[in-house]
């Protein structure tokens, strides 16, 4: 059955698509119209966040109730994370080629911080391999989410604003200020958040169903 | 929460520690050995910048190494002996703080070692080592929880660096600051805020480490 929010993801992302290509945007110096990348990278971002903070959520559940179905839902949520972790950096590395005049930067706490998170999902994906015991598993795999999801949230949310950054929202960089995001661009840039989270969240419902299914089989 | 029955079980690290004199021995000849091959192979350390980023990365490999062994020798039968007798959260303290005073006494004498084979840097002693003292003892709750981990998976050595690596990494970066605030004689008034961040950094590892640990722990 296809439900409303699957028709609205498809809907508010082929809106955003093509719409911030078109939109009105304000002209600022050195941006230009590399602005328009607010529409893509930024909440390609946030559906990652989002997805890895549901990760988080359910690694909590699975140590308070312990129920497989929770673990199950934790391990896909970071693995759908990861891979909107990769349009992300292609979007990001993207705009700062035409801005900044480089790909990468090691100079940058936000650019690192997306670089250890991927690191530091990477290592959950070997700590679950390693590990037989199917509640085992669960277990010290939901210890280290947690404990790397703080950490993680600690480099990229706190560390950039006390040292300087090249990225946008920090040092006086345009952004979200109230100077850069005019009318015109809320009325992509908030759809076309709400849009790629309601397509993360597709992608993990049908990962998810598949993940328990699979389970479901194992276990006979 | 118990605090003879912690202090009880730090004197019991302490006593197996020193007890069995060649690991103690081993980590010893570890650092120096490090440090001998990068002052061989730098010859002479001319920048401040290199001089920092070559002592931390010794400085995480050393903690690693060291902290990796804090749970591979809890056999099953201990194991099971400590899960009936103390609680949680009393155990992991007890391997905290026992971690934490060994990283800051070999975290002392990487340092002296690092600065006799290489030359010292440092202009402004105090804030170096409260920058070594409090990133020790943030690593040490960091790789306590993570060696448990490990130790639970099969004990995997090269797990222990897979997983703490990236989790160390921003610790890392607040201590290379900091200290290199302190190689460069920079204010106080400066660098205070580094410090705070990694003060809080402690606070927020060891609590989560206390938390979390009992999850860990039965099987």
């Amino acid at each position: 059955m296809i439900k409303w929010w699957k028709i609205a993801a498809v809907i508010l992302i082929l809106y955003t698509l093509v719409w911030g290509m078109l939109a009105p945007v304000p002209k600022l110096n050195i941006l230009y119209e590399t602005i328009r990348n607010l529409f893509y990278h930024v909440p390609i971002w946030f559906a990652m966040i989002f997805q890895m903070g549901y990760s988080v959520v359910f690694a909590i559940r699975h140590l308070s109730k312990n129920d497989l179905r929770s673990d199950i839902i934790s391990n896909q949520a970071a693995q759908t994370g990861l891979f909107f972790a990769l349009p992300g950096l292609l979007t990001g590395c993207m705009w700062a080629k035409f801005t900044w005049g480089t790909w990468w930067t090691f100079e940058d706490p936000k650019l690192n911080g997306v670089a250890i998170a991927i690191l530091i999902y990477l290592a959950y994906f070997i700590l679950r391999s390693s590990i037989d015991d199917e509640l085992k598993r669960a277990r010290i795999a939901a210890v280290y989410n947690i404990f790397a999801f703080v950490m993680m949230f600690v480099f990229i949310m706190i560390l950039p604003r006390l040292t300087d950054s090249l990225h946008p929202g920090n040092g006086g960089n345009p952004a979200f200020g109230k100077y850069d995001l005019d009318n015109d661009m809320r009325m992509v840039f908030y759809p076309a958040v709400i849009g790629w989270v309601l397509l993360s969240l597709w992608i993990l419902d049908v990962k998810k169903r598949l993940a328990i299914l699979t389970h479901k089989k194992n276990e006979e | 929460m118990n605090t003879q029955l912690l202090s009880q079980l730090i004197k019991k690290e302490f006593l197996l520690e020193f007890r069995q004199k060649s690991t103690l021995a081993g980590i010893l000849v570890y650092i120096v050995a490090t440090v001998f091959i990068s002052a061989l192979c730098f010859k002479k350390v001319i920048q401040p910048a290199v001089w920092n980023a070559l002592f931390w990365v010794i400085f995480m490999f050393i903690t690693v190494n060291v902290s990796s062994k804090s749970f591979m020798q809890e056999t099953k039968g201990k194991g099971l002996y400590n899960y009936l007798y103390y609680n949680a959260r009393t155990f992991i303290l007890s391997k905290i703080i026992y971690n934490m005073l060994l990283m800051a006494a070999l975290s002392m004498l990487t340092f002296f070692f690092y600065s006799w084979f290489v030359g010292s840097m440092v202009q402004d002693f105090g804030m170096f080592l409260l920058a070594l003292l409090f990133s020790s003892s943030a690593f040490s709750g960091v790789l306590s929880l993570m060696s448990a981990i490990a130790s639970k998976a099969n004990n995997n050595i090269s797990l222990m660096a897979i997983l703490s690596f990236p989790v160390l990494m921003p610790l890392l970066l607040v201590s290379v600051k900091l200290s290199k605030h302190a190689i460069d004689g920079l204010a106080w008034s400066v660098s205070y805020k580094y410090l705070l961040i990694l003060i809080m950094l402690n606070i927020v590892v060891v609590a989560l480490a206390t938390l979390l640990f009992n999850y860990l722990w039965k099987e």
